[in-house]
């Protein structure tokens, strides 16, 4: 019997499992999916959890419930990855032997990499909501808390879900508005980022949606440190934000795993290859999801469109042939704005995102780069749909490669 | 839009966002210059580390470094990577070293 080993079993590698088993002949592979957590968070849900619109019940069920059977689930963490002798070694010593691997390890934020940032104030009035712990503690300091200065702030590019920052900030706007408080709140949004987001046209409309919101752009703020005392960010090139209430961004990272295993780069990112998904170093690694350093969004809807290829490069491996099967960088975000109205981009390695209509050119229901009601339902789907059909692998009417008909290019 | 950049007569080829059109055509003449035009009157010692170490790091790597890597393997920090660069370390750099725009990730 031969071995595929899967590390991570959340949104990436349970797609991936999934795919694979319903492939494969029992009799000649295994499938080995190994995750260190028994409970599998949706982590877009992680957003409306300060806002009370979801309670962490809403984001958690048991991995077991999504994974096919016939495969085999390790309950463990990984230690170590040798990939010269192709195995794996679990933090209890176990030797696992793989004939190919998949990461699906994610990203983790790292506070500790920013000096000040996990100190005093930590999580009584800085907060993160890239946790579960850190989202529900924002919710219970959202509860009392009477305003003032809040300022959100990304440590440092890239991070998972690029939208969300500046979706916090739409519905902090939308949230202390309903409770009458949004007079004494003053809004910031302090990014490394030259404007609210990164390609031209869609930092244009989401910068000028900042304006309309009466929320303050700091655009190419580096940070260097949190002072604690006196409560203010300050940037490498001595800029200085006062706050009241810190919600961060931390550094991004992936897990200490591909470190110690000597398989990433400075950001524990595994180097692969943006096409065939092939680790660049190990031809029988492959790597999906947030783990890979690849340029282009970290976010659920990459993961997926990714698994498609994988799926076919995958057993083009198996069948000794070459991976022709190439990813594009697609990713399609839907962007909560507040007042149940959300904006969709969608976009590729070499396509910026660019107003129209999804997926039915002309039709929709979606509209690209446009405020509307239909895409705050498309996100409040998205829960149910991720549950009920992306975890499972089963595929959805959507295209993995980006299209261009129906999207308007602006001169 | 092109443009183009004169040095004692011998001109370089910038793209439409300023940087060297070709990295091959780079030289110590054409940094000295075009960081003046930057706002850097005199590329010191450690200026001239950074922007060693990224082209070198381009030929390895047939990409530009990230503010983090400069600032972990050029042996020049953080801070003195904001004082040396002022605005944006990572694109006056590439422009002085001759290097592509570095690539924004989403
Ligand atoms: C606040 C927030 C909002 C978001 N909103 C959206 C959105 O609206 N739309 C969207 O598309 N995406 C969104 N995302 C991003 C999305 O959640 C991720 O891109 C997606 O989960 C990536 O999947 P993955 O499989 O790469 O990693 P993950 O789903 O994070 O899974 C990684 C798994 O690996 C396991 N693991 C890691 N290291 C080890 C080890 N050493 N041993 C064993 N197991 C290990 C972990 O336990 C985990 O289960 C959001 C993310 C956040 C945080």
């Amino acid at each position: 019997m031969k071995r595929i080993a899967i590390i991570g079993g959340g949104l990436g590698g349970t797609i991936m499992a999934n795919k694979l088993a319903k492939a494969l002949s029992e009799e000649q592979w295994v499938i080995t999916v190994i995750d260190k957590n028994p409970k599998h968070f949706y982590q877009p849900g992680f957003l409306f959890i300060p806002f009370g619109i979801y309670s962490t019940k809403d984001v958690v069920k048991p991995k077991k419930n999504f994974f096919p059977l016939g495969i085999e689930v390790i309950n463990s963490e990984v230690y170590k990855i040798e990939a010269d002798k192709k195995r794996i070694i679990l933090k209890e010593k176990t030797i696992i032997n793989y004939e190919y691997l998949i990461i699906a390890t994610g990203v983790n934020i790292v506070p500790e990499e920013t000096e000040g940032l996990k100190e005093e104030l930590w999580h009584k009035s800085i907060f993160d909501f890239y946790t579960i712990e850190g989202a529900y503690n924002l919710y219970n300091f959202f509860r009392y808390w009477k305003g003032g200065r809040l300022v959100l702030n990304i440590a440092e590019m890239p991070i998972k879900c690029p939208v969300a920052p500046l979706e916090f900030v739409f519905l902090a706007d939308y949230f202390f508005s309903m409770r009458g408080i949004r007079d004494k709140v003053e809004i910031s949004f302090v990014t490394p980022l030259p404007g609210a987001f990164t390609k031209p046209i869609s930092s244009k409309i989401l910068g000028d949606m900042l304006d309309k919101k009466n929320i303050n752009l700091v655009p190419d703020f580096n940070i260097a440190r949190v002072d604690n005392k006196d409560k203010y960010i300050e940037s490498y090139d001595g800029k200085k934000v006062p706050f009241d209430l810190l919600v961060s961004i931390p550094v991004n990272m992936g897990d200490s795993l591909i470190e110690r295993s000597g398989l990433g780069d400075d950001l524990n990112l595994v180097p692969t290859d943006k096409h065939t998904l092939r680790s660049k170093e190990f031809d029988n690694i492959l790597v999906i999801g947030d783990a890979s350093d690849l340029p282009t969004s970290k976010a659920g809807s990459v993961a997926h469109f990714e698994s498609d290829i994988l799926f076919e490069n995958i057993l083009s491996a198996i069948d000794g042939r070459p991976l022709n099967s190439k990813f594009d960088g697609h990713a399609n975000c839907f962007i909560e704005s507040g007042f149940d109205k959300g904006i969709l981009i969608d976009f590729n390695y070499d396509t910026e995102p660019l107003p129209g209509k999804y997926p039915l050119p002309g039709i929709g229901p979606f509209s690209l780069l446009e405020e509307t009601k239909m895409n705050h339902f498309g996100k409040v789907m998205f829960r149910w749909m991720y549950w009920n059909f992306l975890l499972k692998g089963i595929d959805l009417p959507i295209e993995s490669h980006m299209m261009m008909a129906g999207k308007k290019r602006l001169a | 839009m092109k443009k183009e950049f004169q040095v004692k007569g011998k001109i370089y080829e910038l793209n439409e966002d300023g940087y060297l059109a070709n990295p091959e055509q780079w030289d110590e003449s054409f940094a000295v210059e075009i960081a003046k035009e930057l706002g850097i009157n005199e590329l010191t010692e450690k200026h001239m580390m950074v922007i060693n170490y990224m082209r070198e790091y381009y030929k390895q790597n047939g990409v530009v470094p990230t503010l983090r890597k400069v600032s972990k393997e050029s042996g020049v920090g953080m801070k003195d990577l904001y004082s040396l660069f002022p605005d944006g370390p990572i694109k006056k750099a590439a422009k002085i070293s001759g290097l592509p725009k570095p690539q924004s990730c989403v």
